[in-house]
């Protein structure tokens, strides 16, 4: 009998050692002891499977924007490597990089400062298009077509509107509508439904799964809302302060979070009814400084459970049961 | 003394706009009990950040309080002269307003800014009013040694305290914060939510918690009262009206919040359509549009505010059916478009 060895599959995305370093303030800061330089991202590594949809969760700050620039090549990665579908992103120019820019999309924050204001919704779904050579006689097809996708009810009301003459729930998925119009294979939607209201949140968010299904996307959600990327992703990666501190199945996360950073995180999400925990957060107040990050474990000044170690020596990434975990219990 | 230490009583508050007026607030009625957290919660639009201002009469220029009473301690304030109210101010009632983090004056010193009221407001001298910075900054856990930074040189839920630390200069009775931990993270945001608490029951003061989010009402108030489009849809005890919500705007509410601690399966159910353009708002009861059980009196006629319990109230013509209405608000097929 022959054992059937299965490989395990080629990850549409590898992540390895990602660095995002901004500089920062003046030489003058920098002589008063200031670090000059901001670690948005610091040695990242995580690797995403085809039709997979991964949440990248923490604080305001962490690194999850430019965790996703760096992933659509908007920013240029300050050090390690990213690779989409086997390709390196750093060596990707001229007419590959046009093809990327097609297959991966990004969908903002607040769609109000997303579109241009002085387009219609016409004019504001044709630019891909013709920006992606696509005649104009297939345009309007491709347009309504994307608008139903989202389920924008008989789009055609819709295409001679400017944006402001439609709700942000909307509009949203208008913005939606142009970053799926060239059917790209991988989306970084980035606190998407943030400056939505509730009643209309849950329907962007339905029409996100949805997309996503059908389409077979992979996909990164970006948010600060653990209930949130529950919602839409069966992995999460929890950011700290430029570093990934746990990565592993979602339910797994949210039932029985394994890191310090990611046990306060989840209590601290308040659920929609009176039968909820009202302990103390088992984490330090204060707020993480990405200019001064202390040494070794970044978490260490607010952790309940630092021990000599963690001011010595950074806790590497390590497998932990089903998941991923840096810190130096596990 | 009574238990209520404020009602309000049918306030309506409109704004002007060009040659027309929006009324933004067309007949609201509630009470805050003494010792409570009321949660003022709706969505964008619906009047919270209008009532929460009309309750301190510090509104816009074009806006103006068209009827009602508001009845602070037994006083109608909103008929108060000017002169009058603002001696209440801070004093009495002090309001934190919506982006508060963002409101304080980047050139002063937050000390400046706290002695503005502790000095020229409440009157106290050099040495009481340093004592009283610092016992504030206690309170709020921010060390003294910090009195004579900038906002800027402050986190952002550092300013959020820095805020809550002004409202409680002057003792007031009653605090009204507008969207207090809005633009915070989820961690700051409890940590600010418990200090609130805190710091309401040890002062036994009563506050006003004015927030577009159930999960932070089911978390620290009392009481809840739920607006829709410039009225109020229910009010009462915050168990009841999130658990057994009467009015279907609730219900609705209620299907669209995600539940971290709810079954993974579970299907975030919106409400279709949106709010009613204020300027025109429908005949009969506002949600009518956007309501599944909406009948022949509803689009026609507006409910009043009707009691369901002794402490609960809704306005809805179908209120005595709630349990019913209930039982089919929880199935996603009620709440399609189109259904
Ligand atoms: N100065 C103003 N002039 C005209 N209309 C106004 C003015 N301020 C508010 N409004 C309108 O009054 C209604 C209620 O606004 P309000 O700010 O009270 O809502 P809110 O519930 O606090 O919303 P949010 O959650 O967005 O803060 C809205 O339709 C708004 O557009
Ligand atoms: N263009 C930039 N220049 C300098 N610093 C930046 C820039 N963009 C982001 N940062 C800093 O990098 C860190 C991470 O930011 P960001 O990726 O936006 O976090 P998040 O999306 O998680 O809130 C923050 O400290 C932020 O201030
Ligand atoms: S490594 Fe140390 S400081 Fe960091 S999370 Fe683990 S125990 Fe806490
Ligand atoms: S009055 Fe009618 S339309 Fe309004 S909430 Fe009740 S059932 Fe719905
Ligand atoms: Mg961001
Ligand atoms: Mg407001």
């Amino acid at each position: 009998m022959r054992l059937a060895v299965s490989k395990p599959p080629k990850p549409l995305v590898s992540v390895k050692d990602a660095q995002l370093h901004y500089r920062v303030g003046s030489a003058f800061s920098a002589m008063r002891g200031h670090s000059s330089v901001v670690k948005a991202v610091d040695g990242v590594t995580f690797e995403i499977q085809k039709g997979e949809s991964v949440g990248l969760l923490g604080e305001s700050g962490c690194g999850k924007t430019s965790m996703g620039r760096l992933l659509l090549k908007l920013e240029e990665a300050t050090g390690g490597e990213i690779e989409f579908a086997g390709d390196a992103l750093s060596g990707l120019k001229g007419p590959a990089l046009k093809r990327y820019r097609a297959k991966a999309q990004l969908i903002f924050q607040n769609p109000f400062e997303a579109v241009n204001p002085r387009f219609t919704i016409r004019a504001t779904l044709a630019e891909p298009l013709e920006n992606a050579g696509i005649p104009a006689a297939e345009r309007e097809g491709r347009i309504i077509e994307a608008l139903e996708l989202v389920r924008l009810p008989q789009p055609q009301q819709y295409l001679d509107r400017y944006p402001h003459q439609l709700s942000g729930g909307q509009l949203q998925r208008v913005v939606m509508a142009r970053a799926l119009i060239l059917q790209p294979d991988f989306v970084v939607a980035d606190e998407p439904v943030s400056m939505l209201d509730v009643s209309v949140r849950a329907g962007v968010l339905n029409v996100f799964r949805d997309v996503r299904d059908r389409l077979n996307l992979t996909a990164i959600y970006i948010s600060h809302d653990l209930a949130l990327v529950r919602y839409v992703c069966e992995r999460t990666i929890v950011m700290y302060l430029g570093r990934i501190m746990e990565d592993g199945p979602t339910e797994d996360i949210v039932h029985e979070p394994l890191h310090p950073y990611t046990k306060a995180l989840v209590a601290a999400v308040p659920v929609p009814h009176p039968d909820q925990s009202h302990d103390p957060l088992p984490i330090g107040r204060g707020a993480p400084d990405p200019r001064n990050p202390p040494s070794g474990c970044v978490f260490r000044d607010r952790c309940p459970l630092a021990f000599d170690r963690c001011a010595k020596e950074a806790p590497a990434l390590r497998p932990a049961g089903s998941r991923k975990v840096a810190c130096h219990l596990f | 003394m009574t238990e209520t230490l404020l009602s309000v009583r049918d306030l309506k508050v409109s704004y002007q706009v060009g040659k027309g007026s929006i009324d933004a607030v067309d007949g609201a009625s509630f009470d805050v009990p003494r010792g409570s957290i009321v949660g003022l919660v709706g969505e964008s639009g619906c009047g919270k950040t209008t009532v929460a201002r009309a309750l301190t009469r510090v509104i816009a220029d074009n806006a103006s309080i068209t009827g009602g009473q508001i009845l602070f301690d037994g006083q109608d304030i909103a008929a108060l002269p000017e002169r009058e109210m603002n001696a209440l101010r801070w004093r009495d009632i002090a309001f934190i307003p919506q982006s508060a983090m963002n409101s304080l004056d980047p050139v002063y010193t937050v000390e400046y800014q706290l002695n503005e009221v502790l000095r020229r407001r409440g009157g106290l001298g050099r040495r009481q009013a340093r004592a009283r910075c610092e016992e504030l900054f206690e309170m709020v856990g921010i060390e003294a040694g910090r009195l004579g930074d900038y906002p800027h040189q402050f986190s952002g839920g550092m300013r959020q305290r820095v805020a809550i630390a002004l409202a409680l200069a002057l003792n007031p009775k009653l605090v009204i914060a507008d969207e207090p931990v809005t633009a915070l993270d989820v961690i700051v945001q409890r940590q600010i939510l418990d200090q609130l608490r805190e710091l309401q029951s040890m002062l036994g003061i009563s506050v006003i918690l004015v927030t577009h989010d159930i999960s932070v009402v089911a978390y620290v108030c009392d009481r809840t009262v739920v607006m829709y489009a410039g009225r109020i849809a229910e009010a009462g005890p915050m168990d009841a009206v999130l658990m057994e919500p009467s009015h279907p705007y609730t219900m609705g509410l209620r299907n669209a919040f995600p539940d971290l601690k709810g079954a993974a399966s579970g299907v975030l159910t919106p409400i279709e359509g949106a709010p009613p353009n204020l300027a025109f708002p429908p005949p009969g009861c506002r949600f009518a549009p956007r309501c599944p059980f909406a009948v022949e009196t509803c689009t026609t006629q507006q409910p009043a505010l009707g009691m369901v319990a002794p402490d609960h109230r809704v306005s809805c013509h179908r209120a005595d059916e709630a349990a019913k209405l209930r039982q089919e608000a929880a199935r996603t097929e009620t709440w399609l478009a189109d259904a």
